[in-house]
């Protein structure tokens, strides 16, 4: 660490990351998804454009879909975070993941755990979205390889509805 | 032998449960001990003489290594088809993003202020950036002439056409750069010792590519140095040939540190400094019977390589032999030429040249449709190949391949004649127009000509001391589903189940050299390979007296846990063999240009609306003939996938360029297709197969790229009657075509009333 980082100080942040309580020690100004991903190990939200465009570093934070690239750490104080890693978890999760499997939703798989979260925050609010209210879902989330309609897919399957977006 | 089908079933993706639950490990999830993060230092003019290095006050210099073009222990370049390209300026810069200086430090954040502080004096010298430019010559930017490779491709007599022609139609077209826009960002993390040599681990998609760059550079031995390809977040040929660079400059500040170093680009460096499609110009000159048949014709095809040579001259190639389309040409010259410029150099994207001359061509047809008084559809069916007629490079077609047949299956799920005429009558009200255009074409898989000749690719399959086996392939994975098709061509031929197979993680000290990951050739080609292989396998068991010919899942096991007990390792190899009725000229290039070709037909449906001049995709069709489908989620997948890219190739992505330099190198300046910018895109095969693929499959991955740019071009002129031969096509071009339009109708008007 250089001597000109070393004079600004760490603040003690504390938060909840899938369910555990966690203290770090952080510049404010950092952004969430570093701390996440260096100090937490936790590494399936990726960074992509480090602007907010891509969603690949999506998380859900107090029930909230953000961009991780663009929340300073100390704004994740008391909140409660989920990660890709935490949503292994729950029966609707895992639908949906098997359902990307099946589906193809997932080619590269990098912004895969974004798209997840993504879907997982959508179901949660509209448990039964139609075509339209998918693609509204996702569109703070790019995928480069699919062309979406695999995706779109996976996501009808998952909430149970056929979608007539490929054939 | 168990009889269970594999190939043509939808088994789940091998490495899909890591993504889908966020656990596969990508480079930048990648830590190791002691570990560095590197930096690069780029020029910042686009051509001159470097003149002074200096280091502003202000950084503690000595917490950094630092790495100059000096510190190389081997030749300063990176090596692939030629060796121009430096690895580090040492005292000529020929683009604006060239790498001069590396810094590596602990500390990611010091970096960026250190790159900052980091100053370099110029003696610029005058730079040029269009490809007429370089082609007037008025500066010399690379070689003698500034061309990296020309090629003539030379059939019957094109000038006796001429004369016989009751029509001749002329058309100029150009394709702008696109970035390929991956969503994980290139990056590499290098470790170095002096008894193991240079080991790198990266998102690439040729390992061995990356292998033969580092043992040039780093002057080692090819058992020194090891290329190990991590989970790859994308590539699109966009981690074909620049993976090399910052894989070179990763190892030097290993080398030079002895501490494992990280460069991991984030997205403005990635998007500024790494490769693009070639931006090109096409020129048609076709001659045409009364009926609208082909006689002959004249194309010009020339692409921007920036400013060194890389892989312009394949791409060249590639471009040049599809220039001609799916279509018969009783005589044809065609010219192609790759030139230098002052831009970082372009290099592979999906299609490779080709979606840059079937844009031409697809668009031409149209023209030519016009010309003579029929219907895109018509000029097309009486012109397309049939089997038996040769290519523009004299190649017989001997797939039974009937492009009519495609062309009605298309225009009937499309509807096309009926949206033809609705919209015919439609368009005469309202302020949204609306138009249906189509297009035809081919994509040829595998290395072009004599290129697999020269690979002379290599598969392994072994057998594992727990009774399954596993595929032993350079070839990667980056989203296509290349582990799991070349895994289920192993299942099927030895009879074994989807899960009895794995695949090696791409390690050039664990898999033979494959081949590049490109050019649609890891199903055809790889799998054929790899179907030799497994079938090596059983050969091997057979002859030891430990299976028969016929056998259950269980049975092979058994015999393949006695086998790898009994010898310690049971392995199989296969070396790709030309076919001997196969000839490529690579003089006069003439000859078999591809072992098969895929065959397509695109039906695209726009509206623009004429308040914005926004021009919206509704409906696309996407027919093609790939040989058997092997994964039919996968290969909608591929197709897809493609077509979107096509869409934004045609519509939305464009590179700004000032001097060289990209200015909107960010995702929320250069635009890419979302979620809501898509319509629905209707995936249909025919499926002939082929005798060189396995199990019948050709090439799937670039062909979708192809088409969608062409087809949507023609739909927007149908909607409006205007003519548009420029992409990517944007509302403002838009708005100012109709704008000339209606001014020169306006002039007309006036002139007829005096």
């Amino acid at each position: 660490m250089s001597a000109s980082l070393e004079a600004r100080s760490k603040s003690e942040i504390s938060f909840t990351v899938n369910g555990e309580q966690k203290t770090v020690q952080a510049f404010p100004m950092e952004r969430l998804l570093d701390v996440l991903r260096l100090q937490l190990g936790l590494t399936g939200a990726k960074e992509g454009c480090g602007e907010g465009e891509c969603g690949s570093c999506s998380l859900l934070m107090d029930g909230t879909l953000v961009n991780s690239c663009m929340v300073p750490a100390l704004q994740a104080q008391g909140a409660s975070i989920v990660t890709i890693e935490g949503l292994d978890a729950s029966a609707g999760s895992q639908r949906l993941q098997e359902a990307f499997l099946e589906c193809g939703g997932a080619q590269c798989g990098i912004c895969t755990p974004g798209m997840i979260l993504a879907a997982s925050h959508l179901l949660n609010k509209n448990p039964r979205p139609t075509l339209e209210e998918i693609k509204e879902g996702l569109s703070g989330n790019l995928c480069r390889c699919t062309g979406y309609l695999q995706i779109f897919e996976a996501i009808a399957t998952a909430a149970g509805r056929e979608t007539a977006a490929s054939s | 032998m168990n009889h269970e089908r594999i190939v043509g079933t939808a088994v789940p993706r091998k490495e899909g449960r890591e993504k889908v639950t966020g656990k596969a490990v990508y480079v930048d999830d990648m830590v190791l001990p002691g570990m560095l993060y590197g930096a690069t230092v780029r020029s910042q003019i686009p051509r001159g003489k470097i003149r002074d290095i200096t280091f502003k006050p202000g950084i503690a210099w000595n917490e950094f290594v630092i790495v100059s073009a000096k510190d190389i222990p081997g030749k300063n370049c990176i090596a692939l088809i030629g060796d121009d390209q430096p690895c580090l300026a040492r005292d000529s810069i020929n683009h604006p993003e060239e790498p001069v200086l590396l810094l590596a430090h602990p500390d990611r954040h010091a970096l960026r202020k250190a790159v900052d502080a980091v100053s370099i004096e110029y003696d610029p010298l005058p730079a040029i950036f269009t490809m007429e430019e370089s082609e007037r010559g008025s500066e010399i930017v690379w070689g003698t002439d500034n061309v990296f490779k020309t090629y003539l491709i030379q059939k019957g007599n094109v000038d006796e056409s001429w004369s016989k022609a009751d029509h001749i139609v002329e058309g100029e077209y150009s394709t702008g750069a696109q970035e390929q826009l991956y969503i994980e960002n290139n990056g590499m993390v290098a470790a170095y010792d002096a008894k193991q040599g240079v080991t790198v681990w990266g998102s690439l998609q040729c390992p061995y590519y990356v292998h033969k760059a580092l043992m040039a550079l780093c002057d080692l031995p090819a058992e020194k140095v090891r290329v190990v390809q991590m989970e790859t977040g994308g590539a699109f040929g966009g981690k074909e040939d620049y993976p090399s660079m910052i894989a070179g400059h990763a190892a030097l500040l290993a080398m030079k540190s002895g501490k494992p170093v990280k460069i991991v680009y984030d997205r403005a460096e990635d998007m500024a400094a790494t490769t693009k499609r070639h931006p090109s110009r096409t020129r048609h000159r076709t001659a045409l019977s009364r009926d609208g048949k082909i006689l002959g014709g004249e194309i010009e095809f020339t692409i921007d390589g920036g400013a060194y040579a890389t892989l312009s001259s394949v791409v060249l190639s590639r471009g040049a032999i599809h220039a001609g389309g799916p279509y018969y040409w009783p005589s044809v010259r065609i010219r192609a030429k790759a030139v230098a410029t002052n831009a970082p150099p372009h290099g592979a994207f999906r299609g490779f040249g080709a979606p840059q001359s079937i844009f031409a061509m697809e668009r031409h047809m149209d023209r030519i449709a016009q010309v003579v008084g029929l219907s895109p559809v018509e000029i097309r069916r009486r012109n397309f190949l049939q089997p038996g007629q040769t290519t523009t490079t004299e190649q017989v077609v001997r797939e039974p391949i009937d492009l009519g047949k495609l062309l009605d299956r298309a225009i009937s799920v499309s509807e096309y004649q009926t949206k033809k005429q609705e919209f015919a009558i439609e368009n005469r009200t309202g302020a949204t127009k609306k138009g249906i255009g189509i297009a035809a074409f081919l994509h040829g898989a595998g290395f072009t000509g004599s290129g697999e000749r020269y690979l002379s690719s290599v598969v392994g399959v072994e057998g594992c001391a727990d009774g399954g086996i596993r595929v032993l392939v350079s070839s990667t994975e980056f989203g296509q589903g290349t582990k799991t098709v070349l895994c289920q061509i192993a299942a099927e031929a030895l009879g074994l189940r989807y899960e009895d197979v794995a695949i090696a993680q791409p390690d050039t000290t664990e898999v033979p050299n494959s081949g590049p990951t490109v050019a649609s050739r890891t199903v055809m080609v790889v799998g054929k390979l790899v179907e030799s292989a497994a079938r090596g396998i059983h050969q091997t068991l057979k002859l030891s007296g430990m299976l028969g010919d016929s056998y259950s899942a269980e049975e092979f096991r058994a015999a393949c846990l006695a086998y790898v007990a009994a010898h310690g390792q049971l392995r199989a190899w296969a070396q790709y063999d030309p076919p001997t009725d196969v000839f490529w000229d690579d003089e006069k290039y003439r000859g078999e240009a591809y072992a098969a070709y895929s065959w397509a037909v695109y039906v695209a449906e726009v509206s623009v609306d004429l308040t914005t001049y926004s021009v919206s995709v509704n409906d696309f069709v996407a027919l093609q003939e790939v040989g058997r489908v092997l994964h039919p989620v996968l290969a909608i997948g591929q197709i897809v996938g493609g077509v979107a890219q096509g869409i934004g190739f045609a519509l939305f992505e464009k590179v700004i360029w000032q001097q060289g330099r990209m200015q909107n190198n960010q995702m929320t300046n250069y635009i890419m297709p979302t979620s809501s910018d898509l319509p629905p895109i209707r995936v249909f095969f025919e499926e002939l197969g082929n005798v060189h693929g396995a199990f019948g499959a050709k090439g799937i991955g670039e062909l979708p790229m192809d088409g969608p740019a062409p087809a949507i071009v023609n739909a927007i002129e149908d909607a409006l009657g205007v003519r548009f031969d420029s992409i990517p096509l944007m509302p403002e071009d838009i708005y100012d075509a109709i704008t000339a339009r209606s001014l020169r109708d306006k002039s007309d008007v006036a002139s007829v009333i005096r």
